[in-house]
């Protein structure tokens, strides 16, 4: 898979709430001497000083795909521009996809899903959240796209921190980490962030799915000056401590065993899970560890659209747990709870 | 055509491939046209590559950046591109700019009307220009994914989202909307003016009988279609998208209401591009894995023209004679075969 997905073009999707800084990363991603060439995908067509060779822009048309599913809805505008830069192959290296701030980034995900033209030319790579430190814990209460979007993202640039002290930073991070405990959090100032923290990040490929682990877990190794707040997170997370900042509405469910699965029980629930839920839940992932099976089996998931495969073989001394992960509204947790256990080999 | 004479009970498919002269173009090739004598190959971006009967190629810039859509009559090939232009090419090589988007949107989708006027849309907007007439623009609720000029009078149909809006840049309110919900791309008359058909986003034709606006669903293809063709007489509707041609037959005042298409010359590939013979029963098809064959409708008799093995046939088309055969993988590997 890793040659064929090597070959594709990476995209990454640019969410974040008005005024977060969005076009400030976008301009330092294209300004920094990387050597490569980025095609970028903008609304708001020329009226944002962005200096780039190939602007295309966009107009955010959602539809929904025919198939009966409310949920399923798409970019067509994007599928469009797709396959016109691709007539230009060659010409770039990667392609970033900026949304309005008030747009949802399912449609543009799903896009990568469901399209096969557009799948077989690029792959999703990332979708980067930047989020305003001084104003985000205000437009979670008011704005549910701004819940969207950090609920969705898999690396969140945490801009403007020097507008805010200690304790509001403190804040915020619970805040956005009562919703998703899983992206990648970088504090910024004007969003200066490593471009390598941001993009070629493989959050959609199936091989690096490697770890589903809380991101302040693994924080805590490169990143001394928040210890306290980790804690916080980690026991919010595994339910022993206190509930800092649940989010009524949005939430992570993080489910784990140690024993096998049954496939036969463990995929059709899940794809009735996401069937039936699907509307609720944004993301999905998963390392799972099927009874008699040599392999691990890793799976992704947008809405009601899941892509698995089986990824390689367990090593050996390697725990052969199954860890799941699902981010999204209102989710039926004890339900959900109930039919995982039930896939497990007794 | 002597030539076209597979015999039935031959082991083997009947090969022309040694016949086919060889045409290395050296770019990336999205269509191909025939424009008087010579096969214009149309790039990725920026040229159309002439090649003559002898196998000499002249390329001729014609845009500055990705060529988005094409449309021709034989004569002239009309292009819309990346950088906002409308352009046409004759067949002396002589590139006029036609028009150019003010604010250098893509252009996205073009026509070309018999009488010379041409359409072109960037965004939502579609235009008209009809000889020295100024130039006529309609809005529709999206971005316009196919334009197509009916075969008589001056009306537009214009494919969106959720439908068609059918135009006639004419007449002042006469756009008519047919709806059906979904992602409408490349969109067809049938010659005899009596049918429209939509490609849509999701792999499935629609089909609308124009005295009634009775609905016709064309599904059950595995990919998306991108390419239809009439057959002589638009008896017949061909159509990539699945490993077989799908052939919907439009022969009688029904269209293909309650009929089964006809599935000719099955490969363990995909049909990536279809052109009907313009005099004869035929027709050419190109696959995804190289290769192209002729096919008689009649009986789904199949001649190889050129085998398998390289990038999806992407170009794909007979000079107006029926006597030459233009074709082009997508990166640009292809040939002329006369017959």
């Amino acid at each position: 898979m890793s040659d064929a997905t090597s070959q594709k073009i990476p995209v990454t999707v640019l969410t974040g709430y008005l005024g977060a800084g969005k076009t400030t990363l976008l301009n330092r991603i294209l300004s920094e001497n990387h050597g490569k060439k980025y095609a970028v995908i903008v609304n708001e067509f020329g009226e944002i000083g962005i200096d780039n060779d190939l602007i295309i822009g966009a107009d955010e048309e959602v539809f929904e795909m025919n198939n009966g599913c409310i949920c399923c809805t798409v970019r067509g505008d994007l599928v469009r521009i797709m396959d016109g830069l691709m007539k230009r192959k060659g010409k770039f290296d990667a392609i970033i996809v900026e949304t309005t701030g008030l747009a949802d980034p399912a449609p543009v995900a799903q896009t990568f899903f469901v399209d096969e033209d557009v799948q077989k030319n690029a792959r999703l790579d990332a979708v980067v959240t930047v989020a305003d430190a001084k104003w985000l814990s205000d437009r979670l209460k008011d704005a549910p796209e701004a819940k969207n979007q950090i609920a969705f993202a898999d690396v969140i640039v945490l801009n403007k921190t020097d507008l805010v002290n200690k304790g509001e930073l403190a804040e915020v991070e619970a805040r956005i980490r009562g919703i998703n405990p899983y992206a990648k959090l970088h504090r910024t100032e004007r969003c200066s962030v490593a471009l390598a923290d941001v993009l070629d990040r493989g959050a959609f490929d199936l091989d690096r799915i490697l770890d589903i682990e809380p991101d302040f877990l693994e924080a805590d190794d490169h990143d001394h000056d928040h210890d306290h707040h980790h804690h916080h997170g980690h026991d919010h997370h595994h339910g022993n401590g206190l509930k800092h900042y649940h989010d009524e509405e949005m939430q992570s469910l993080s489910l784990k065993t140690d024993k096998p699965l049954d496939p036969n029980m463990f995929m059709p629930w899940l794809q009735n899970l996401v069937q039936v839920e699907g509307g609720k839940i944004l993301r999905s992932k998963g390392i799972l560890a099927f009874h008699d099976d040599e392999d691990r089996y890793v799976f992704q998931g947008v809405h009601m659209m899941l892509e698995g495969n089986h990824q390689r073989k367990w090593k050996d001394g390697e725990p052969r747990e199954s860890r799941l992960v699902f981010i999204g509204r209102e989710l039926p947790e004890e339900a959900i709870r109930k039919g995982f256990e039930s896939c497990i080999v007794s | 055509m002597k030539e076209f004479t597979p015999s039935p009970d031959s082991a083997s498919i009947v090969s022309v491939t040694d016949r086919v002269k060889p045409v290395t173009l050296g770019m990336a090739v999205t269509s191909v046209h025939f424009l008087g004598p010579r096969a214009a190959f149309v790039g990725g971006e920026e040229n159309v590559a002439f090649v003559d009967a002898k196998g000499e190629i002249t390329k001729v810039a014609v845009h500055s950046g990705g060529i988005l859509s094409t449309a021709s009559d034989g004569k002239s090939l009309v292009m819309g591109g990346d950088d906002g232009k409308v352009v046409s090419l004759d067949a002396k090589g002589e590139v006029t700019l036609l028009a150019t988007d003010p604010k250098r949107r893509w252009i996205d989708a073009v026509a070309l009307h018999a009488d010379g006027a041409f359409a072109w849309s960037a965004g939502k907007t579609a235009t008209v220009k009809s000889g020295k007439a100024e130039e006529k623009s309609i809005d529709v609720p999206s971005t316009v994914g196919g334009l197509a000029f009916a075969p008589k009078g001056l009306r537009l149909a214009i494919a969106h989202y959720n439908g068609v809006t059918l135009w006639f840049p004419n007449m002042a309110g006469s756009a008519e909307f047919l709806p059906w919900a979904g992602s409408h791309h490349s969109v067809a008359f049938s010659p005899d003016n009596k049918f429209l058909v939509t490609a849509m986003h999701e792999p499935a034709l629609h089909g609308w009988r124009l005295a009634d606006n009775r609905h016709m669903r064309m599904t059950g293809y595995p990919g998306r279609v991108r390419s239809m063709s009439w057959s002589v007489g638009g008896k017949g509707l061909a159509t990539s998208g699945a490993d077989t041609v799908i052939i919907w037959p439009f022969g009688s005042k029904d269209g293909p209401m309650g009929k089964e298409p006809a599935m000719l010359a099955p490969l363990q590939a995909r049909v990536s591009v279809v052109a009907c013979h313009p005099k004869n029963d035929i027709l050419a098809a190109g696959y995804s894995d190289g290769t192209v064959l002729m096919v008689r409708l009649e009986d789904g008799a199949e001649i190889l023209v050129r085998r398998n093995g390289t990038p999806p046939v992407a170009a794909l088309a007979w000079n107006a004679k029926g006597t030459l055969l233009a074709f082009a993988d997508e990166d640009g590997d292809g040939g002329l075969l006369e017959l």
